[in-house]
């Protein structure tokens, strides 16, 4: 068995609230983004922070929150799509300025709104299969150095956070269930960030603009909104079934649902379709934005400190995006 | 079919005058007409047909009977 033994995460100083984003768009598309999204503000980077520096921060407030020895670590998994270089993996950084010992397996997951659940998975294994005995999982993303400095749709969507979560073979806190992951690989120019890397290596900074007057550039992350959320309404809903049956769970025997905090249009339009009532279906989306590999380490961690959570309780969580890719398991209160 | 169609995709406006807009109105002429409308109107369409438009779907429409042609072949 596996267990979560303990989240903790770390969102940058510096805040973006919708008043300045109307500041920099007067027209009033910003209060009507606030109505749909229901994002009030979002979390960003210093300039000088990165993606190490933000993974790191939630570590130690794991180990401070927590009682957590670091030297019981013995495996780091650092969950990023921003990572501080193409080479090293910010794992091997990440494991030398926390002071893990030099016997730590280190190694990078590159997944984004999916990859929380797919993290857990691999470390449920490594601990289940007893090559490790206590997994540091840290997801971190730094959107916003990402995003075009006017492309607004995005500005207003993405914030910045790292996390952090103890997996152990210890009994307590959350038991580890059965995961169901998934992708579809065709859709993976919805939500990208083309040049730079290997394929297209010169970021040209070339600019256009979509039918809505919102400016595009390959040099820069890149979201079609109608596909992904396409994608996802198709996709959540098929996925929730299936965890559910690989849980042998019925619907109703879940007592929570922490869903990929993407927005809350996509939010609730899900958990409409899918039928679960609103005091199940666990948001935290208002004040912190899409942190895509972070949210629902946050919403789980925001939760937790609600004490939401009763012994023997059920927990669902999902995640889907980026890849396109989804995954999905549950948690039991332990 | 297709006049509730077109209830369906007026109630999707919140400050337009949606009486005016008919099967022959070109949406995108529409102030209100927003990427965020675009997401509303899929949002209707797989609510109330269970049909997945997609954003070269959205794209290829001019007129709102433009839509309702993908969607009654789908349905």
């Amino acid at each position: 068995m596996a267990y979560i033994s303990g989240i903790s995460y770390y969102t940058p100083q510096q805040v973006l609230t919708n008043d300045t984003l109307k500041e920099m768009y007067p027209n009033g598309e910003i209060d009507k983004a606030e109505q749909i999204t229901g994002i009030k503000k979002r979390h960003l980077a210093a300039r000088d922070e990165s993606t190490s520096d933000m993974a790191v921060h939630a570590a130690e407030k794991l180990f401070a929150e927590h009682g957590i020895d670091r030297s019981t670590i013995d495996f780091v998994i650092v969950c990023t799509q921003t990572p501080d270089y193409y080479l090293p993996s910010t794992s091997c950084i990440v494991q030398n300025a926390l002071g893990l010992a030099t016997t730590t397996g280190a190694l990078d997951i590159n997944m984004g709104c999916s990859g929380y659940v797919y993290s857990l998975g691999m470390a449920k294994g490594m601990v289940e299969s007893g090559i490790s005995k206590n997994v540091l999982l840290l997801t971190a993303d730094i959107f916003s150095r990402f995003i075009h400095p006017k492309d607004k749709a995005n500005q207003i969507i993405f914030g910045d956070a790292a996390s952090a979560t103890l997996i152990t073979a210890l009994p307590g806190g959350f038991k580890l269930n059965d995961f169901v992951f998934g992708t579809d690989g065709s859709g993976a120019e919805n939500l990208i960030i083309k040049e730079g890397a290997g394929k297209h290596f010169n970021k040209t900074f070339e600019e256009r603009f979509d039918e809505y007057g919102n400016v595009l550039s390959d040099s820069y992350l890149y979201m079609n909104g109608n596909n992904v959320f396409s994608f996802t309404i198709q996709s959540v809903p098929v996925l929730i079934k299936q965890v559910l049956e690989k849980n042998r769970l019925e619907l109703d025997n879940v007592d929570h649902f922490i869903f990929h905090q993407a927005n809350n249009f996509i939010l609730e339009y899900l958990r409409k379709k899918i039928k679960i009532p609103a005091e199940k279906f666990i948001r935290n989306i208002e004040q912190l934005g899409n942190t895509t590999s972070s949210t629902i380490p946050l919403a789980f961690k925001d939760a937790i400190d609600q004490q939401r959570f009763k012994t023997g309780e059920h927990v669902l969580l999902a995640g889907y995006g980026v890849g396109f890719s989804w995954a999905g398991a549950t948690v039991t209160v332990c | 079919m297709e006049d509730k169609f077109l209830s369906l995709f007026r109630e999707q406006f919140i400050e337009t005058d949606t009486a005016a807009i008919n099967h022959d109105t070109e949406f995108r002429t529409i102030d209100e007409w927003s990427s965020l409308l675009a997401l509303c109107v899929i949002a209707m369409v797989d609510e109330h047909y269970s049909v997945k438009l997609s954003d070269v779907d959205m794209k290829s429409c001019m007129k709102v009977a433009d839509i309702y042609s993908i969607v009654s072949s789908r349905a």
